[in-house]
């Protein structure tokens, strides 16, 4: 079982806790009648499939409620790092393939 | 600008009845084991406020103090004035509990100190949910067989609380002195919970108290 850094709580809480909700950093168009039909479908239904880093939206669904960022590996399932909504992931796929120490969101 | 509908939500003369009313609690207390190593209360029918805003507004925290006696709590913690105590669940959002009757009163004081310009909410939840004292040397033990969240004293130190997974369903648990600890159960699971800690607590003695 995977222990993932809650940034909310500020601490490690077992995976159960938890519920994954897809794709992280999709900034809704600020002006939706102004799209074509291709660039709204992108945004409602395309979602990225990467073999590597991935950023996730996730929920601490049974502690504090609210939703927070993780960067997650998809091929070794390993959490990286954690963050709150509204920051930046640390480790990208293009900043650092290898793999930085992280000090929060490590996988137990 | 807070434009909310303010009424006395628990009419006075009409009794309330707790979550656990149907269990008969009242009825079993004094009928446990002597020296039972959990002791179950329930605080019934008290006042359960959610009160939300931004912790980091001094308008919101200082109106809060000034209408508690509180300051906010930070994360997983619980701060305790008398008979009112104020929880941490998420960052914009807290549980305040005060005695039965004062939750209309209290609510007025919050919105006469929070004013009319600041984005916040108290909502009134007494009815949704119940509150459950566990004391005595195995309350530990039996919570452990609960719960896969560490309750070790090292993790779990009297004034912590933490929203978490409890018999495969979600509570809050409350740790508010040494061998006692609170849980916040929802109405709808009261009765399940209570059947749960019947079976967990056999080993150990359950006695119920008034
Ligand atoms: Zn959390």
């Amino acid at each position: 079982m995977l222990h993932i850094f809650c940034p909310h709580c500020g601490e490690l809480r077992s995976e159960e806790e938890f519920h994954a909700a897809g794709q992280a950093h999709i900034a809704r168009p600020l002006d939706p009648n102004a799209c074509t039909d291709e660039e709204w479908g992108d945004y409602l239904f395309f979602r990225d499939n990467p073999r590597g880093l991935h950023h996730e939206l996730w929920l601490h669904a049974a502690g504090c409620r609210k939703y927070f960022n993780a960067t997650r590996h998809t091929i070794s399932y390993e959490i990286l790092e954690t963050y709150k909504i509204g920051e930046k992931p640390s480790v990208t796929e293009a900043g650092g393939s290898e793999k930085k120490p992280v000090a929060k969101g490590v996988t137990a | 600008m807070t434009a909310v509908n303010v009424y006395k939500q628990r009419p006075d003369k009409i009794e309330g009845q707790s979550p656990l009313h149907h269990a008969g609690l009242a009825e079993l207390v004094g009928k446990g084991k002597s020296g039972a190593g959990v002791h179950l209360r329930e605080k019934k029918l008290l006042g359960h406020l959610t009160l939300r805003g931004d912790a980091k507004d001094p308008a919101f925290a200082g109106g809060v103090h000034k209408a508690l006696g509180v300051e906010l709590p930070v994360a997983l913690t619980l701060v305790a004035n008398g008979s009112l105590s104020l929880q941490w669940l998420a960052p914009d959002e807290w549980l305040l509990i005060v005695p039965r009757g004062e939750e209309f009163a209290t609510e007025k004081r919050l919105r006469e100190a929070l004013g009319n310009e600041l984005h916040y909410a108290v909502v009134n939840v007494s009815g949704g949910q119940t509150l459950l004292e566990l004391s005595g040397p195995k309350v530990r033990e039996m919570l452990m067989k609960s719960t896969s969240y560490d309750v070790h004293p090292s993790n779990f130190p009297v004034g912590k609380a933490v929203g978490t997974h409890f018999a495969k369903t979600q509570l809050v648990i409350r740790h508010t002195a040494e061998e006692t600890w609170e849980l916040v159960v929802r109405r709808s699971f009261a009765d399940y919970i209570w059947l749960w800690l019947q079976d967990a607590s056999a080993e150990f003695g359950l006695a119920i108290e008034a």
